[in-house]
């Protein structure tokens, strides 16, 4: 029997992505983006700064993935040159939010008391104001460019994952298999460090793979808003800012850059799904 | 006479995500016109499955493959839904395992049982509240009138099943599927249920089919039982039949081990003994500053005995228990392990002398940490107070595994892999771990289903006897206690009615209480049910 | 529950205040200088002196020890008065005021939107036999949460303006150009009810109760409309406070995406201008957007809620009943 599971668990492996392929398109996706980050040189000729007047505002076509705009820079190679700052806000805001939220939400599920009451009323006043507008005084405090504008999405995403982190740490906490240690003579610090850590994590991380699509989005739109990276580097949310004047006519300028964060957003939000459950239930 | 309902090689799967997984592999019964039929199975059988088949209730992703439910002649699979909507609640009608979830939060009791008779145009608006509250009336429930305008939360889990009975006789139905209609209330409350169902059933002349894992139950009620077991009807007869000359192995076993039809002692009872290991005196407990939980209890244990506390949900039983080793601290009083007062430790010195008492919890699922292995679950202890290397813990973790009858292959394992009763000796295992001389166990065994349940009794009845321990055993289970407690506190709403030698308080009760509740244990009248 | 009300105000107050503190350490005590923004500075090379700079600040009362800075300020706020803008000199409360008429047109058509249509896409989604239409309704609401609103609003400009010529690209004036922007509006906050309660009508349709109002003969309609959709509406009620906040402030990009005047626009403005107390007279008005909302929903929810009616004996009862033992 055991000379058998091998293929037969690679088999069930390979069965679970075929019978969803929009988890393996997700993937892809993600994984294209993550290498126009890395190395967009590999996939554009084009230079992303500099245009070529004669070919202004042009369609798409085979040259032009995505078409060129008003001073006749490729939209595709500003696009695929634009996946490195986007991503790096995202990721950054993410990170922000994952270890200051996770930190305060074990501080304040597993001290309780007043630092649990204090840590919690702190997380209710971020929760309280929208996260937009917090992230926007954020910046209007901080000052512009993308540094700063990933700083203020992670802080204004923050409150849910201390949220979430101190649920699960009291869930856990107060879960029988926690006390049974205790009962059995276990050190509180082991307990935290062996029982309660490692079975509350998981669903912070999920939230952390959600969140990154709502970072994406929350990053471009205060890019699009222009507290961003300044003209002419490329990223997301400004490029579809630049092609506002140009509705009208040159429709490629604002589509394509938003198609691209909305197919990065629906990817990630595919995977995190995934990873919160669809591959226990199988 | 004519079958009312007839189930004929039935076969019913659950057609999930993850494949196809068969429920009912075989199923034949029938019901007659007014009678009380009951199928006995435990946990997994098929018989909850083979009930809802009937009334076209099957949870999602269940179907029926193959087989043939005719009622009153009617066939009945491959109905319309329109169609089955008409039979419903009025040629056959349900009640619930779990009244506490069973009944729309945010409706009036009242409303609820007029639905019946609304949808089916049985009567207008006005007649069909009255009608309901003449219903509640007589499903047993005083001040109908009151009741019927309260919404559910207002009413006790009793008085939801006495709705729910309310509803499923609104439409004067010929059959009632009832599916463990009791297992979720205490046992004083079952009694009254069950009694006033059959009556209700006998009076207007309905036949029940009623879906229980306790053969006590079903031979204290029905006329026929069909026993269930992996999806497969196995043995079916007059409940006389099944009690005196069950032929199949299956039914035997069940019999055996069915709690509340064992009477005799597992080992030969104690007496009380010299050597006081544990002394609770005058403990009392409480939450909130004015209700005390718990109050004024005393008892103490000797070495090598076993002390069962018992009580039904609310007694203070469990809380209780958690005082005494330590895990709440007591409002007074004082809890004394081997001549330490516990209730005067400190956090450390707690900690160490947990070495000598060990809890073994009620939910074998709940009480392992599921990122574990079986090993790293047995050894914790062994961890936790640094005794021997990781080499001897190993070879520990393989000794208490076999203790407990676990193949050493189990080590390896997660809890996921095993199953309840696997899992209950492992958490035995580890409460072993450190030779303690005092093991509390909180329900140990009534999460486990009833075969199972027996062989962990047996375990820990011979665990006992080959370590030498000492054991608080807290349980609502009656027959339980009979089969392994030396001495007795019987527990209600915070205080010890009675005390004693367990023969004495299991055949001489002095408490009205401890009478009540030894008279409600099903199947107490059992091999002779038919009275 | 009566003596609830005087509990939840004080809270309700308490929210508030913390969100002025909140905004008051993000934007006065953060690095960064609203002065230096404002005289064309933070980029270096601009010539101002030192002595503009120190008369700016002690006109802005920004030389004053913190906690006097604070008292001032939360003394003010109570007041109503949050300062004058440092761009325009107009009185903060005053410009946000003055915008709000024109955001609440647009947030509240955008709510009307993301009910219904969040609405109807859950209860359809459940209510369906259809495999393929329950899961094709299931899959629009984390669409809708996926795309960027600004994108989306530009997308709905070029096809209903530009391509079709249906109604006008810009601008605040009459009803037709209410729509664009309130369904711009309406598309994250859709796709979150919808999401709630098809979740929340999901978990309703497993509980044992269904069962039994089926064994009574009911059709699914019935159970459907007359039992789970109130019970799975209850929940997504307690949704609305965050919702109205997440439609002001998308407000920002809707506004500034149409050009259309309100909050949002003088958000926008003034976060480009580091224009401080404009940006703080924001963040109270959205706390208080969030407070009063939330007061109502948790005054409206024992009315809806029979089991929370008598709230705090039951409460006190449940927990008797927790901890008394198995």
């Amino acid at each position: 029997m055991s000379s058998v599971a091998t293929p037969s668990a690679a088999r069930r492996e390979a069965g679970f992505y075929l019978r969803r392929p929009g988890l393996v398109l997700s993937v892809a996706v993600i994984l294209l983006v993550l290498l126009w980050a890395v190395v967009p040189e590999l996939f554009t000729a084009h230079d992303p700064i500099a245009g070529v007047p004669a070919e202004r505002l042009q369609g798409p076509s085979a040259a032009h993935l995505f078409g060129t705009d008003e001073t006749g820079r490729d939209v595709f190679a500003r696009v695929v040159h634009g996946a490195a700052l986007s991503l790096r806000a995202t990721v950054l805001s993410v990170l922000v939010s994952l270890i200051a939220g996770a930190a305060l939400g074990l501080l304040a599920g597993s001290r309780g008391g007043w630092v649990d009451s204090l840590v919690m009323r702190v997380v209710d006043v971020l929760q309280s104001v929208p996260s937009i507008l917090l992230s926007l005084a954020l910046v209007t405090a901080l000052g512009f460019g993308t540094t700063n504008v990933a700083i203020a999405v992670g802080v204004a995403n923050l409150a849910t994952f201390a949220r979430l982190m101190r649920a699960e740490v009291l869930r856990v906490r107060t879960g029988v298999f926690v006390e049974a240690a205790r009962a059995a003579g276990v050190r509180w610090t082991g307990v935290l460090a062996r029982h309660i850590l490692p079975n509350s994590l998981g669903p912070v991380l999920v939230l952390a793979t959600l969140t990154f699509g709502t970072a994406v989005l929350e990053v471009s739109a205060l890019s699009f808003l222009g507290y961003g990276a300044t003209p002419p580097t490329p990223e997301w949310g400004s490029l579809v800012a630049g092609g506002r004047g140009f509705l009208a006519t040159a429709w490629w300028m604002t589509t394509f850059p938003g198609l691209t964060v909305a197919a990065v957003v629906l990817a990630t939000n595919r995977v995190s799904r995934a990873l919160d459950g669809e591959r226990r239930l199988v | 006479m004519s079958a009312l309902l007839e189930i004929r090689d039935l076969v019913v799967s659950y057609h999930t995500r993850s494949g196809v997984v068969p429920a009912v592999r075989k199923a034949d019964l029938t019901v007659a016109p007014g009678e009380i039929v009951a199928v006995v199975g435990e946990s997994g059988s098929g018989k909850s499955t083979t009930a809802h088949a009937a009334i076209g209730l099957l949870p999602r992703g269940g179907r029926v493959e193959s087989g043939s439910i005719t009622f009153a002649g009617r066939e009945l699979t491959g109905l319309s839904d329109k169609q089955w909507q008409g039979l419903r609640g009025t040629d056959i009608a349900l009640v619930p395992q779990d009244p506490t979830v069973s009944l729309d939060p945010v409706r009036r009791v009242g409303e609820q049982v007029a639905e019946v008779l609304l949808v089916h145009r049985l009567a207008p608006r006005r007649a069909a509240a009255a009608e309901a509250i003449r219903l509640l009336r007589s499903a047993g429930i005083p001040e109908p009138e009151r009741r019927a305008r309260q919404y559910p939360h207002e009413l006790s889990g009793g008085l939801r099943q006495r709705v729910l009975i309310a509803i499923a006789l609104a439409g004067r139905p010929r059959l009632i599927i009832a599916d463990e209609p009791t297992s979720a209330l205490d046992v004083t409350v079952q009694r009254e249920i069950l009694d006033h169902l059959e009556g209700l059933a006998v009076e207007s002349g309905t036949a029940v089919l009623l879906i229980t894992h306790d053969l006590g139950v079903a031979a204290d009620r029905a006329a026929r039982v069909v026993v269930m077991s992996q999806g497969e009807v196995v043995e079916t007869g007059s409940t006389r039949e099944i009690l005196t000359a069950a032929s199949h192995p299956y039914t035997r076993e069940l019999l055996a081990a069915a709690p509340s039809l064992a009477r005799e002692p597992l080992r030969p009872r104690r007496d009380a003994g010299s050597d006081v290991l544990l002394a609770v005196t005058g403990v009392a407990k409480s939450f909130d500053g004015k209700t005390k939980v718990v109050d004024d209890v005393s008892f103490t244990l000797t070495r090598g005995r076993t002390l069962a506390l018992v009580g039904e949900s609310g007694s203070g039983k469990t809380t209780t228990a958690r005082v005494v080793v330590g895990l709440e601290a007591p409002t007074e009083g004082t809890v004394t392990f081997d001549g330490n007062d516990i209730t005067a430790l400190g956090r450390e010195d707690l900690r160490l002398l947990r070495r000598r008492f060990q809890l073994v919890y009620q939910n074998p699922y709940a009480s392992l940490n599921p990122r574990f292995t079986i090993e790293e679950i047995v050894t914790e202890p062994l961890r936790a107070f640094g005794v021997g290397s990781p080499a001897d813990r190993r070879a520990r973790a393989a000794e208490l595994l076999d203790q407990v009858a676990l193949p050493s292959g189990m080590l390896a394992r997660k809890p996921a892999e095993l199953s309840g009763g696997q899992r209950q000796r492992a958490a035995i295992a580890r409460a072993l771990a450190l030779h303690p001389d005092l093991l509390v166990c909180d329900e140990p065994v009534s999460a486990l289903d009833v075969s199972v349940q027996a062989q962990i009794l047996r375990l820990l009845v011979r665990l006992q006897e080959e370590l030498g321990l000492t054991y608080l055993f807290i349980t609502h289970d009656l027959a339980v206690v009979r089969e392994i407690a030396d001495h007795i506190a019987v527990m209600r709403g915070g205080s010890v009615v009675e005390y004693g030698p367990a023969d004495a308080v299991l055949t001489a009760p002095t408490a009205q209480y401890t009478k009540e509740l030894l008279a409600a244990i099903p199947g107490a009248v059992a091999p002779d049910p038919i009275r | 529950m009566t003596n609830g009300i005087p509990r939840r105000l004080a809270q309700a107050v308490v929210v508030l205040w913390a969100a002025f503190t909140l905004s008051f350490v993000i934007l006065y005590l953060l690095p960064g200088d609203a002065v230096l923004a404002k005289l064309g500075g933070g980029d270096g090379g601009s010539t101002l002196t030192a002595a503009d700079v120190a008369r700016e600040h002690a006109a802005l009362g920004l030389d004053d020890p913190v906690v006097v800075q604070y008292g001032k300020r939360l003394l003010a706020a109570v007041q109503g008065d949050f300062g004058r803008s440092i761009a325009s000199g107009e009185d903060a409360t005053t410009l946000v005021l003055n915008a709000l008429p024109s955001t609440l047109s647009i947030t509240g058509l955008g709510l009307l939107f993301a009910v219904v249509f969040g609405g109807a896409i859950a209860i359809l989604g459940t209510y369906t036999r259809s495999r393929w239409l329950s899961q094709f309704l299931a899959s629009l609401p984390p669409l809708g949460n996926s795309l960027p609103t600004f994108w989306v609003g530009l997308v709905l400009i070029q096809i209903f303006s530009f391509n079709l010529g249906w109604v006008p690209a810009l601008g605040s004036d009459g009803f037709s150009a209410l729509v664009l922007p309130a369904v711009t509006l309406a598309l994250p906050t859709g796709a979150i009810i919808g999401q709630v309660l098809a979740k929340s009508l999901r978990t309703q349709l497993d509980e044992p109760y269904v069962e039994v109002v089926l064994a009574k003969g009911a059709s699914r309609a019935r159970v459907h409309f007359g039992h789970v959709l109130r019970n799975a509406a209850l929940p997504a009620l307690t949704l609305v406070g965050v919702l109205a906040g997440n439609l002001l402030a998308g407000s920002v990009i809707t506004e500034s995406v149409f050009s259309r005047d309100g909050i949002g626009r003088v958000t926008a403005s003034a976060v480009s201008a580091q224009d401080i107390p404009v940006v703080q007279a924001v963040i109270v008005l959205a706390a208080l957007f969030f407070v009063v909302l939330n007061l109502a929903v948790d005054l409206l929810y024992p009315v809806l809620d029979p089991r929370l009616a008598g709230r705090v004996t039951a409460k006190a009862q449940s927990r008797g009943k927790a901890v008394s033992g198995v």
